[in-house]
C-alpha cells in the first residue's frame, strides 16, 4: 500500500522532471545560439557556477531571508488563526471585521515596506518581519474564518440536540471544518512569505540578506550572482510550500482516504 | 421499557410558533397544537410541504422555543430534557464529521457525556452490529454510501440510549428499495429499544408502514388535521401487501387531500 503510494508520487513527479530538464535545456542553447548578453540572461551554467562560488554567501542569506520568512510566517499564522476563533465567537465582530480584511487583503500590502521602515526601523529585521506577517495574516484570518463560520446548520443543531457548549462546538465541528479553508490559505501564504520577505529587503534591513544580494550584485552588472540568489529564494520557497503540502496531508487525513482532492483545492463540502 | 407510571414522553401544549416575530416579515410557521405522545410510542408527522413539521420537531427538540404554549418531555420542560441529554436526533443530510471515522461518529454523542474509552468501545461496536455495519468501523463517511451514512447516523443518535428520538425526513434521500429495508431496520431497532419515535415524512406509506400514529398538518399556519391510529401489529415484508396497510395508506391520503396537500 505504501509502496504503491510511493511508486505513484514517483511515476507522477515524473513529467514534471522532464520538462524541468529539457526547459533549463532550452534555456542553456538558446542564450548559446543567440548569443544573448549574460546581462539579460545569463545561462544556466553560469548561474549554477556563481552559486557554487559564492555559496557561503549565498547560503548565509537564504538562511537569515529564510529565517524571517518562517518567522513571520509563523506569527501570521498565530494571529490569524487566534483572531479568527475570537471573531468567530462573537458573531457582530466577525461581521464587522471580515469585509474590512477582505478589503485589507486587496491592497498590495509589500508596498507597505518602506512605511513599515519608517515605523520599526530600517537598519534592523523588525520591520522585514513586520512586512511578512502583514501579508500573511490576512489570507489566513480570512479563510480560517470562513471555514470556521461556514459550517452546515444541521451539524450545530446536532450539537445543540447533544446539549454541546460553544467550546465543544468549535472544537468538535468548526476547527475540522476550517482545516480545508485554512490549508489552502498556508498554500498561498507559504512560498508569498518568501517573497514578502525579499522584497522588504530591497528597502532596508541588514546587508547580507536575499533581498541585498540581488540588488547589490544586480547594481554591480553581476547578473549570474543575483540569478543565483534568486535560485536560492526559490527553493526556499518550494521547501516552504512542500511543508505547506506535508501539514495538509497530516492533519487531515480523512482527505486522503476519500482519494485525495490534493490537487483540486476546493474546501467546500457537499451537500 | 416503561418509566414509572404514564408519563407520556412528550406534551406539546397549545403551542404555536411565529418565526421573526415583531419585524415586519412574520411567518406563522405553527398555530395551537396539542399532542400528547406515550412512551414508547413511535408517531409520524405528515403534511404539506412548509406545514410546520421540521418546526414542531425541532421545537420537541429545543431547536426552537415556541412562541406561545409549551413542550413537556417526560414530565419536564423540552429544555431540561435537551440539557439532561435526553434526545437523540436524526436529519435528513446524515451529517456526519467528514473527519471522523465511522466508529468515532457514532461515539461522539458518547465522548460528549464523559464514557470511557472502553464503554465508547463496547458500545459501537454493538451499535455497528445492530445496524450492520461492523466492517466499516473504520471507514470514512464519505468512503460509504448514502444508505450506509444515513444508518451510521441512526446508530449515532441510537448509541446512548436516548429516551425520544427525533427523525426529520431521514430517508428522504435514499432510493425506494434502499428506503424499505431502512424502514425495517428502524422498526427493528425501535422493537429492541423501546424508544420513543417521532418521525417526520412526506411519504404515505412510509407512515403506514411505521407508525402507531400519524399526525396529518395542515398548512399555514400548521395546525392538527387528524390523527390516525394504524394499527397493523408487528410489520413484516409482507405487510406492505396487507390490505389493511392499503386501508391505511387511503386513511392518510384522503386525509392529506382535504389539508391541500400536493402529495
Ligand atoms: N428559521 C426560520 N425563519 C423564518 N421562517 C422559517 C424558519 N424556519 C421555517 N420557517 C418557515 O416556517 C414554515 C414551516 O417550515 P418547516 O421547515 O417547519 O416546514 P416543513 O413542514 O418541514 O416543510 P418541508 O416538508 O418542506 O420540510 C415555512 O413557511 C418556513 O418558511
Ligand atoms: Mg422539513
Amino acid at each position: 500500500m505504501k509502496l504503491r503510494r510511493l511508486v505513484q508520487r514517483g511515476t507522477s513527479l515524473g513529467p514534471a522532471v522532464v520538462v524541468g530538464v529539457a526547459g533549463f535545456g532550452l534555456w542553456e542553447g538558446t542564450v548559446r545560439a543567440f548569443g544573448i548578453r549574460e546581462f539579460l540572461l545569463p545561462k544556466p551554467t553560469s548561474i549554477l557556477a556563481e552559486l557554487q562560488a559564492e555559496w557561503p554567501v549565498l547560503r548565509h542569506a537564504g538562511w537569515e531571508t529564510g529565517r524571517i520568512a518562517v518567522s513571520g510566517l509563523l506569527v501570521g499564522i498565530l494571529a490569524g488563526v487566534l483572531l479568527a476563533m475570537f471573531t468567530t465567537r462573537f458573531r457582530t465582530l466577525n461581521e464587522g471585521l471580515t469585509p474590512l480584511a477582505v478589503a485589507v487583503n486587496a491592497t498590495p500590502i509589500v508596498a507597505l515596506a518602506p512605511i513599515f521602515n519608517a515605523w520599526f526601523g530600517i537598519t534592523g529585521t523588525l520591520s522585514n518581519q513586520a512586512v511578512v506577517i502583514a501579508v500573511v495574516f490576512f489570507p489566513v484570518f480570512i479563510n480560517t474564518a470562513r471555514g470556521l463560520t461556514e459550517v452546515h446548520p444541521d451539524e450545530i443543531e446536532l450539537m445543540h440536540s447533544y446539549a454541546a457548549g460553544e467550546w465543544t462546538i468549535m472544537r468538535e465541528v468548526r476547527v475540522p471544518n476550517a482545516l480545508p479553508f485554512f490549508a489552502n490559505a498556508l498554500r498561498v501564504v507559504a512560498p508569498l512569505s518568501v517573497i514578502a520577505a525579499i522584497v522588504a529587503e530591497y528597502f532596508g534591513g541588514p546587508q547580507d540578506r536575499i533581498g541585498n544580494v540581488i540588488t547589490s550584485n544586480a547594481g554591480f552588472a553581476r547578473y549570474d550572482v543575483a540569478w543565483a540568489a534568486i535560485a536560492v529564494a526559490s527553493a526556499v520557497g518550494l521547501a516552504l510550500f512542500a511543508a505547506a503540502l506535508l501539514v495538509e496531508r497530516v492533519s487531515m487525513p480523512w482527505r486522503l482516504a476519500v482519494g485525495g482532492s490534493d490537487s483540486n483545492n476546493n474546501p467546500g463540502r457537499e451537500t | 421499557m416503561s418509566t414509572g407510571g404514564d408519563v407520556p414522553a412528550v406534551v406539546v401544549d397549545g403551542v404555536g410558533m411565529v418565526f421573526n416575530e415583531g419585524t415586519g416579515g412574520e411567518v406563522a410557521a405553527l398555530d395551537g397544537i396539542d399532542l400528547t405522545i406515550r412512551a414508547g410510542e413511535f408517531v409520524t408527522l405528515i403534511g404539506p410541504s412548509g406545514c410546520g413539521k421540521s418546526t414542531l420537531l425541532r421545537l420537541i427538540g429545543d431547536l426552537l422555543t415556541p412562541t406561545a404554549g409549551g413542550v413537556s418531555v417526560f414530565g419536564r420542560s423540552a429544555h431540561e430534557s435537551r440539557t439532561g441529554q435526553d434526545y437523540g436526533m436524526v436529519f435528513q443530510h446524515a451529517g456526519l464529521f467528514d473527519w471522523r471515522k465511522v466508529q468515532a461518529n457514532i461515539e461522539l454523542p458518547l465522548e460528549l457525556r464523559g464514557w470511557s474509552r472502553s464503554d465508547r468501545g463496547a458500545r459501537s461496536s454493538e451499535m455497528l452490529d445492530l445496524v450492520k455495519l461492523d466492517e466499516f468501523s473504520d471507514h470514512y463517511p464519505r468512503q460509504l454510501s448514502g444508505g450506509m451514512q444515513q444508518r451510521v447516523s441512526i446508530a449515532r443518535a441510537l448509541s446512548f440510549e436516548p429516551r425520544l428520538l427525533l427523525m426529520d425526513e431521514p430517508f428522504g434521500a435514499l432510493d425506494e428499495m434502499t428506503r424499505e429495508h431502512m424502514q425495517s431496520e428502524l422498526l427493528r431497532i425501535w422493537g429492541e429499544t423501546g424508544t420513543t419515535v417521532v418521525f417526520v415524512t412526506h411519504s404515505i406509506s412510509e407512515a403506514a408502514f411505521l407508525s402507531n400514529r400519524v399526525i396529518v398538518l395542515s398548512p399555514r399556519p400548521g395546525r392538527v388535521h387528524s390523527i390516525i391510529d394504524v394499527a397493523l401489529g408487528e410489520r413484516t415484508p409482507d405487510t406492505r401487501e396487507d390490505p389493511d396497510f392499503f386501508a391505511a395508506a387511503t386513511t392518510i391520503r384522503e386525509a392529506l387531500r382535504s389539508v391541500g396537500g400536493a402529495e
